[in-house]
């Protein structure tokens, strides 16, 4: 016989006879909008949304507390399970974090490879947003266009790294492997073709009638609330505060390159969708500019820190002290100094920021994650109230959560 | 024979071998410049509070309170100094070394883009006057920062668990808390769904990722010759190796049958 | 993984004569198994892409359908916390026969490289699982591969399968 659980089925919303007639729904932790496990508990008036309570955990993984118990370079494959969609991003956010905590500088050709894919997985991620978003507004045939694209990014991805999805491309000092041969002249041809395929895109979307119906005035945020609430990235962009870490606190070659910063004040999911489109073309033509700058760099690829890098694999391999040392910082861990630092940088999303608190032991003493995720969907609460029950999922798609980020 | 003794203040993993005359360097922290942004916010807060300590770490602006402060220190610095966004919030388990907590608040602005960290360390049962007012971010923060860390909050308007289920007990971000979860947590979600009598049914969890069984053997070392479960074993290993069969060997009635020949195989990525 | 207290032998797990009624019915469960979809983290990209452009989905007669008591099989696709533990359970329950369910990717099968208080250490602890696939994300290959062992496993069972018990959890 089978085992008999001890669940219940239960009715949460049998009670709508109360007198003010409400009705409560639950949006439970599994649904087909393709966000990950968001479990909104809604209270409707008809079809109108009064209260909003979102309840999120349900991917809660206790990356921090791993963080705690792992040497710095064993914690990177974790934090490319974060924001899953452009897994480098992650993973540079957190070797910039521990590079800053030490003082370290990337050589040259590591800083060229690493905006690289940085551009790549911003591309990867809005074609992901188009994708999903367009799937649940409705607008399906252009999922698999997007993905189509997709596709050609991630053989990108897999011909540098290994892996279509989990990179850990990243290492904390630079990179570790050079660009494949021929890599670049595919980067090349893909970057030269995707902005026709946006256009294609746009010509679907943009001034269609269904999709600016359905996107013209939901989601509005407005700048203070915005602001308050934490928002980062494009939420904030849309907003009409034009704020772009890669341009306030430039990072790797942000300051070098040149590239706009796309900004609306229509506050609404259309002005926010125009934006992620015209973003996909900065990113393009910043990689135009890098696949130039590429060849005039020294070969070196990691930093020069023998206290907490270790050493090409050419010299570990023949050399004895390098070898000796790159034993002592694999079983042991490398320890940084002691402090705390708090790192921005600009992922797909939004901020997502690195608080390290170190005590000079190889395993971090704190690490804090700022998903921009997070709060992203905390400001559903305020958001949803006022809209109707079609407008739920066009927003939670305009904000681009993930929830890996939120609930780590 | 007695164990040997394992304090229980930090459970978390320690470094196996520590050099007795290491001394680790710290992160600079410099004095706060006479001019600037910075001087003039620091400035700003001591005008009206009192400042503990105050350097400059890595470009940033660290800024060191008392705990009762923290409210009007960020409406201080948000209202006359224009730092309109927290970016994040939280706090340090610093319970076995001096019986607190270090609570953290990112704050940014906008317009200069420059950032302060305001921190302040509060003890085990003392509680931090919520900054909901300010900043809408503290809301969820400050749920997460209790979730995780039990760090209390006051007058916040929902104070409940944000991250872990509603009935968790145990504040797992503490450095008490194992990372595999105490028995609460290892339990815990079959005492949800089946109940208490089958916890024997269904066994501890593996948390050991180097097992190893005695079956393994038996199970493991017929890759390529597999069979179906319980079958007997002898024909299989007999033959060549059993190839990766996609479809059944006669075909499927209406379903085209893959075969090598007539599949096309690309020698270069389109 | 669950212990188990079922012999295996007697229950479903060898080759049985068929019959033409149940080689007829179990025809046509294996060519058009509809997919819930459970995509949980990371694995459901890998999952969505195996339903996309290039490598599809639709060929083998599967689509990813949102309602339970639409689904035949369930792919488990990412990490399984306990506070979801309760909710997949539900959701397995409310799916009618006959089920099957795919753990796809590690953090499903075994709880992956999250070692921590807050994963299940792999599905199969809540719900029985017919295949496992290995793999941080799997490709989408293999998930295909996956979907074709599991029409090869459902056109060798007995069609009225639901009566005979799985596992015992």
């Amino acid at each position: 016989m089978q085992q008999t659980n001890r669940l219940r089925p239960f009715f949460e919303n049998l009670e709508f006879e109360r007198e003010d007639n409400h009705m409560v729904i639950n949006f439970g932790p599994q649904h087909p909008s393709a966000h990950g496990q968001l479990r909104l508990i809604l209270e409707l008036d008809g079809e109108q949304v009064v209260r909003a309570v979102p309840d999120i955990g349900y991917l809660h993984r206790g990356m921090e507390k791993m963080a705690e118990n792992m040497i710095y370079n064993e914690f990177l494959p974790t934090t490319d399970r974060t924001d899953y969609i452009a897994a480098t991003a992650n993973n540079y956010g957190f070797a910039h974090a521990v590079e800053k905590l030490i003082g370290l500088e990337v050589p040259r050709r590591a800083q060229v490879i690493r905006t690289m894919l940085l551009e790549l997985n911003r591309i990867i991620s809005h074609l992901f947003w188009l994708a999903t978003h367009a799937l649940d507004v409705g607008a399906m045939s252009v999922f698999l266009y997007c993905f189509r694209e997709r596709e050609f990014a991630m053989d990108l991805m897999e011909d540098y790294c290994g892996a279509r999805l989990t990179h850990s491309a990243v290492r904390i000092g630079g990179v570790p492997l050079d660009l494949p041969e021929g890599w670049l002249g595919a980067l090349a041809k893909f970057v030269n073709e995707l902005p026709g395929n946006i256009k294609d895109y746009e010509d679907l979307l943009t001034e269609n009638r269904i999709w600016r119906m359905r996107l013209e005035g939901v989601g509005v945020v407005p700048p203070e609330m915005a602001k308050s609430w934490g928002c980062t990235g494009i939420m904030l962009r849309g907003s009409g505060i034009e704020y772009d870490i890669r341009k306030e606190e430039p990072y790797e070659l942000y300051d070098e390159l040149e590239f706009d910063i796309p900004v609306t004040d229509t506050c609404d999911s259309y002005g926010r969708y125009k934006l992620y489109m015209e973003e996909m073309r900065q990113s393009v033509r910043i990689i135009q500019q890098l696949i130039g700058m590429y060849d005039d760099t020294p070969p070196e690829l990691m930093a020069h820190a023998p206290q907490y890098i270790s050493a090409p694999k050419e010299d570990i391999m023949t050399q004895n002290y390098s070898l000796m040392q790159h034993f002592v910082l694999v079983t042991q861990g490398m320890r940084p100094p002691v402090g705390e630092v708090y790192v921005p940088t600009e992922s797909p999303k939004g901020e997502l920021g690195f608080y390290i608190n170190s005590q000079g032991e190889p395993y971090p003493y704190r690490l804090k994650m700022r998903a921009p995720s997070f709060w992203h969907c905390g400001i559903l609460q305020d958001l949803l109230p006022g809209t109707y029950i079609a407008d739920i999922v066009t927003i939670i798609g305009s904000t681009n959560i993930v929830f890996g980020e939120i609930d780590r | 024979m007695m164990r040997p003794y394992t304090p229980k203040d930090n459970v978390q993993a320690k470094a196996y071998y520590t050099d007795r005359f290491w001394v680790a360097p710290r992160v600079p922290e410099e004095p706060v410049p006479e001019e600037g942004v910075y001087a003039e916010d620091l400035a700003a807060v001591k005008a009206k509070h009192k400042v503990l300590k105050a350097y400059i770490q890595r470009g940033q602006l660290v800024i060191y309170i008392n705990p009762e402060e923290n409210l009007e220190v960020l409406r201080v610095l948000k209202e006359e100094r224009w730092y309109e966004m927290l970016s994040e919030m939280s706090a340090v388990d610093f319970l076995a070394e001096r019986g607190g907590f270090e609570v953290f608040y990112q704050i940014l602005n906008l317009n200069t883009a420059k950032r302060i960290r305001v921190k302040c360390f509060v003890e085990e049962n003392q509680a931090v006057e919520s900054v909901n007012p300010l900043y809408r971010s503290a809301d969820w923060a400050e749920r997460e920062m209790w979730d995780l860390l039990g760090v209390k909050v006051n007058n916040h308007p929902y104070p409940k668990r944000l991250i872990m289920p509603d009935d968790w007990e145990g504040h797992p971000l503490r450095k008490t808390y194992p990372l595999e979860g105490d028995e609460f947590a290892q339990w815990y979600e079959v005492d949800k769904i089946f109940g208490k009598e089958a916890r024997d049914i269904i066994g501890p969890e593996n948390r050991d990722p180097a097992r190893i069984d005695r079956y393994d053997t038996e199970r493991f070392a017929r890759l390529g010759h597999e069979v179906p479960r319980g079958a007997p074993a002898e024909e299989a290993m007999k033959a060549e190796e059993t190839p990766i069969q996609y479809q059944e060997e006669e075909g499927v009635f209406m379903i085209e049958k893959l075969s090598e020949e007539r599949s096309k195989v690309l020698d270069r990525r389109k | 993984m669950a212990q188990h207290q079922v012999n295996y032998t007697q229950s479903g797990g060898l080759p049985v004569a068929l019959t033409t009624v149940d080689k007829i019915l179990n025809w046509g469960r294996s060519n058009s198994i509809w997919a819930l979809t459970y995509g949980l983290a990371c694995c459901a990209i890998e999952m969505m892409a195996s339903g996309a452009s290039r490598y599809d989905f639709d060929r083998f007669g599967t689509i990813f359908r949102a309602s339970p008591r639409q689904a035949d099989v369930m792919i488990v696709a990412g990490t399984l916390t306990k506070k979801h533990a309760e909710f997949i359970r539900r959701l397995y329950d409310q799916m009618t026969e006959p089920k099957w369910v795919i753990s796809m990717g590690s953090c499903a099968n075994t709880g992956g490289m999250f070692n921590t208080y807050a994963t299940v250490q792999g599905c199969d602890r809540v719900i029985p699982v017919d295949l496992y696939l290995p793999g941080c994300a799997p490709r989408p290959e293999t998930l295909q591969y996956a979907v074709m062992l599991l029409q090869q496993k459902i056109r060798r069972e007995s069609a009225n399968k639901s009566q005979k018990p799985k596992r015992l959890v």
